[in-house]
C-alpha cells in the first residue's frame, strides 16, 4: 500500500520577476511503513513540496498541476475543512527550526491539549496523554514539564517535543523538514533514533527532508534526489547512495569524503549554481555543472529506470553508461 | 511573577520621586508668585513674610521639597489660596470625571482598532484592509481639537443627540453616559486609526512566525490560531503603546474638557494655572502625573502576564 503518491505536481510562486517555476512535474510517493528520504541543495523546492502537500502554501504559490494523493484520496481536490481534518491526525508536521515551533507565551501543555481538541476526553486525560508522549520521547519529569513555556526548553527538547506532538494523534503520515538541521550532532543522532523506534511502535510512514546524507542513509528506507526543483533520482537508499546513476547525486556522494558515514552535516557543495527558476533553460537543468554533458543534454531527460525500482533523469542512463 | 510586579512598582515609585521634585523645581521657577497673587499689590511687608512662612515658602527649596514629600505621604497637599479647602479634596473631586473619559475614550478605540487591525492582517490587501488603512490614517491626522468642535456641530447643535455641554447629572448614569460620548469620539477617534495600524503591522508579523504554521499543520480551527495564537502575542506591543499614550490622553483631555466645558482635571490645571493657584496646580499635575505612571506600570504588568519571557527576564 503507498499512503503517499504524488504525480506530475507543478507549483510556481508569483514574482515581481515572473512566475518562479519552484516545483516541475514531481512523482514520487512514500510507501506504508516506510521511511522515504528528500535530499538536495537549499533552494530545489523541499520546503515547497510539503507545503503543497499539507496545503499550507504562501499566499503566492499556486500549484498548476499534478496529484497528491494520500491513502487514495488526492489532497489538492479535498474541500479545506476536510483538508483541516487531516492536518495533525493523519497527516503530522514537524518542522526545521525548534525555536519557532512553538508559541512563545502559551505552555507546552497548553498547546499539547489544544492539538487534541478534536477529542471529547476530558482535559486531565489530555494532559495524562501530552506527559506519556512527552516521556516516550525523552524528557525526563515530563508531568511537571508540562507547566513550563517553550523558552524554558533546549532546541534539543524542543524538537522532542515537536515529535511527540506531531506523533501523538499516531499518523499515517510524518513529514519531517529537516528536523535536526539546527541541532548538534550528538542530538542529532539520539533525535533519529528515537524517531526510528516510535516510527516501528506507532506503524506510520515518514517523509524525511534532511541536507544530511549521513542521516538519510541511517534512518530511511528509500531516497529521493531533487535538484532546481526536480527529482533526478530515486530509488532504495542502497540503490541510489552504492550506484548512484545521476551525476549531481555522484556529486554529492563524492564530496562526502567518509562517504555517508561521515559526519558531513551540510550538502557539499558543487561547483556551479543552480539555474534561475524563473528563465529556465531548456535541456537537462544540470547541464551547466554536469562533467558528464554532452550532446543529447541540450533536450530534457525524462525519468528512465536504471535498474528495478531505481529510477533516475539522465541520458547516460539510456545510452548504457552508467557509472 | 510577584518579583517582577515587585520590582516594576518599585521603580514607579522612583520615577514618581524624580517627576515630583522637578515640577516642583519647574513650578517655582515660573514667574508670578501666589503670595502678592493672594493679597494683592498693596499688602504689607510683615503680611507678606506671615503669608510666605504659613505656605512655607521662607524655607530653602530643597527643606521645601522634602515637606511637600512628607506632606504628600499624609495626603496633605496644602490649601487653595482662594477657598481654603484642601488640594487632596479638590483634586481627588475633579478626576473621576477625567478618568471616565479617558478609559471610555481608550476602552471604545481599543476594541475597535484591534477589531479592525485583525481583520486588516487576515484580509491582508483586500478592499476592506486598503479602505481600513487609509481610514485610519485619515483619522490618525485629524487632531482631537477639531473632532471635537466639529462633532458638537453636527451632533449637539445640528442634530441634537447629544449634550453639548457639562458632565451629566450626578447620580443619572445615563445621562451621564449620554454625555460622555462625543468627548470619548473626540478622544479616541484617531487612536482607532492608530491601535488599528499598529495591531496589523504586529499581527502580519506574528502571522509570519513558525508557529502559527505548527498551529495550522496541526488542523487548529482558523480562528483559534487568529485569537488564540496570533493574537494573545499580537497584542503585547499595543498593551505598552496604550500604557505611554495614556500622558496624551490626558492632554487631549485637557482640550476635550474645556471644549465641552465638562469637569476634570483638564479645567481644574487650566483654571488654577490662570489664577496663579500653586498649590492646586502642583496637586493636579501631580495626580496626572501618578496616572500616567500609574498606567505605564499597569501595562508592564499586563504584558508580563500575557508573556512568560517578560517575567522571567530572558
Ligand atoms: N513565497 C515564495 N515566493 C517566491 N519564491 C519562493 C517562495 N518560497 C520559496 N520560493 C523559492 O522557491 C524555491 C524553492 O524554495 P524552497 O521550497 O524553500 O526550497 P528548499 O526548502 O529546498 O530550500 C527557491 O528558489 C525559493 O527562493
Ligand atoms: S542529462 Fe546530460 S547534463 Fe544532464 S545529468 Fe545527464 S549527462 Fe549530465
Ligand atoms: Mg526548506
Amino acid at each position: 500500500m503507498t499512503v503517499l503518491d504524488i504525480q506530475g505536481l507543478s507549483v510556481s510562486y508569483g514574482t515581481p520577476r515572473g512566475e518562479l517555476r519552484a516545483l516541475r512535474d514531481v512523482s514520487l510517493s512514500v510507501p506504508e511503513r516506510k521511511i522515504v528520504g528528500i535530499v538536495g541543495e537549499s533552494g530545489c523546492g523541499k520546503s515547497t513540496l510539503i507545503s503543497a502537500i499539507i496545503r499550507l502554501m504562501a499566499p503566492n504559490a499556486r500549484v498548476r498541476s499534478g496529484t497528491v494523493r494520500f491513502n487514495g484520496q488526492d489532497l489538492l481536490a479535498l474541500p479545506e475543512a476536510r483538508m483541516r481534518g487531516l492536518r495533525g491526525t493523519e497527516i503530522s508536521m514537524v518542522f526545521q527550526d525548534p525555536m519557532q515551533t512553538h508559541n512563545p507565551v502559551l505552555t507546552v501543555g497548553r498547546q499539547m491539549i489544544d492539538i487534541q481538541y478534536r477529542d471529547k476526553r476530558s482535559k486531565a486525560d489530555k494532559l495524562k496523554r501530552a506527559a506519556e508522549m512527552l516521556a516516550l520521547v525523552g524528557i525526563p519529569d515530563a508531568r511537571a514539564r508540562l507547566n513550563q513555556y517553550p523558552f524554558e526548553f533546549s532546541g534539543g527538547m524542543r524538537q522532542r517535543i515537536a515529535i511527540a506532538m506531531a506523533l501523538m494523534a499516531r499518523p499515517s503520515l510524518l513529514i519531517a523538514d529537516e528536523p535536526t538541521t539546527a541541532l548538534d550532532a550528538t542530538l542529532e543522532v539520539q533525535i533519529i533514533k528515537r524517531l526510528r523506534e516510535l516510527q516501528d511502535e506507532i506503524g506510520c510512514s515518514i517523509l524525511f527532508i534532511s541536507h544530511h546524507l549521513g542521516v538519510i542513509a541511517e534512518l530511511c528506507d528509500e531516497v529521493v534526489v531533487m535538484y532546481a526543483g526536480e527529482v533526478v533520482e530515486a530509488g532504495s537508499v542502497r540503490d541510489v547512495f552504492h550506484h548512484p546513476a545521476h551525476p549531481y547525486t555522484r556529486a554529492l556522494l563524492e564530496c562526502d569524503p567518509g562517504h555517508i558515514k561521515e559526519k558531513t552535516r551540510n550538502l557539499p557543495t558543487i561547483p556551479g549554481n543552480i539555474p534561475d527558476l524563473v528563465s529556465l533553460p531548456g535541456g537537462c537543468i544540470f547541464a551547466d555543472r554536469c562533467p558528464q554533458r554532452h550532446d543529447a543534454c541540450t533536450e530534457h531527460p525524462v525519468m528512465s529506470e536504471a535498474s528495478a525500482g531505481h529510477r533516475a533523469a539522465c541520458h547516460l542512463i539510456k545510452a548504457g553508461a552508467p557509472a | 511573577m510577584l518579583s517582577y510586579i515587585l520590582r516594576r512598582i518599585g521603580l514607579a515609585l522612583v520615577i514618581t520621586v524624580l517627576a515630583v521634585t522637578t515640577l516642583f523645581v519647574i513650578i517655582h521657577a515660573i514667574p508670578g508668585d501666589p503670595v502678592s497673587t493672594m493679597l494683592g499689590p498693596r499688602a504689607s511687608e510683615d503680611m507678606r513674610a506671615a503669608l510666605e512662612q504659613r505656605m512655607g515658602l521662607d524655607r530653602p527649596l530643597p527643606v521645601q521639597i522634602a515637606l511637600f514629600f512628607g506632606n504628600m505621604l499624609r495626603g496633605d497637599l496644602g490649601t487653595d489660596v482662594f477657598s481654603n479647602r484642601a488640594v487632596t479634596e479638590i483634586v481627588l473631586g475633579q478626576i473621576p470625571y477625567t478618568l471616565v473619559l479617558i478609559l471610555a475614550s481608550i476602552a471604545w478605540s481599543a476594541v475597535l482598532g484591534i477589531a479592525l487591525g485583525c481583520y486588516s492582517a487576515v484580509r491582508r490587501n483586500s478592499l476592506g484592509d486598503r479602505l481600513t488603512g487609509i481610514l485610519s490614517v485619515s483619522v490618525i491626522a485629524v487632531p482631537a481639537f477639531v473632532v471635537s468642535l466639529y462633532s458638537l456641530l453636527i451632533f449637539a447643535v445640528r442634530l441634537q443627540w447629544f449634550p453639548a455641554i457639562g458632565a451629566g447629572d450626578t447620580g443619572d448614569i445615563l445621562d451621564q453616559l449620554h454625555h460622555l460620548v462625543l468627548p470619548s469620539l473626540a478622544i479616541g477617534l484617531s487612536w482607532v486609526g492608530y491601535i488599528a495600524r499598529l495591531v496589523r503591522a504586529s499581527m502580519l508579523e506574528v502571522l509570519g512566525e513558525g508557529h502559527i504554521r505548527t498551529a495550522r499543520a496541526f488542523g487548529l480551527p482558523e480562528r483559534r490560531v487568529i485569537l488564540g495564537y496570533a493574537l494573545r502575542l499580537a497584542i503585547l506591543p499595543t498593551v505598552t503603546v496604550i500604557g505611554v499614550g495614556m500622558g496624551f490622553l490626558l492632554s487631549a483631555a485637557v482640550f476635550i474638557e474645556i471644549v465641552f466645558s465638562r469637569p476634570g482635571l483638564g479645567s481644574l490645571v487650566i483654571d488654577s494655572i490662570m489664577q496663579r493657584n500653586y498649590p492646586v496646580v502642583m496637586g493636579s499635575v501631580l495626580f496626572s502625573t501618578l496616572i500616567f505612571v500609574a498606567s505605564t506600570t499597569l501595562a508592564d504588568i499586563v504584558n508580563a502576564i500575557l508573556d512568560p519571557r517578560i517575567r522571567s527576564g530572558k
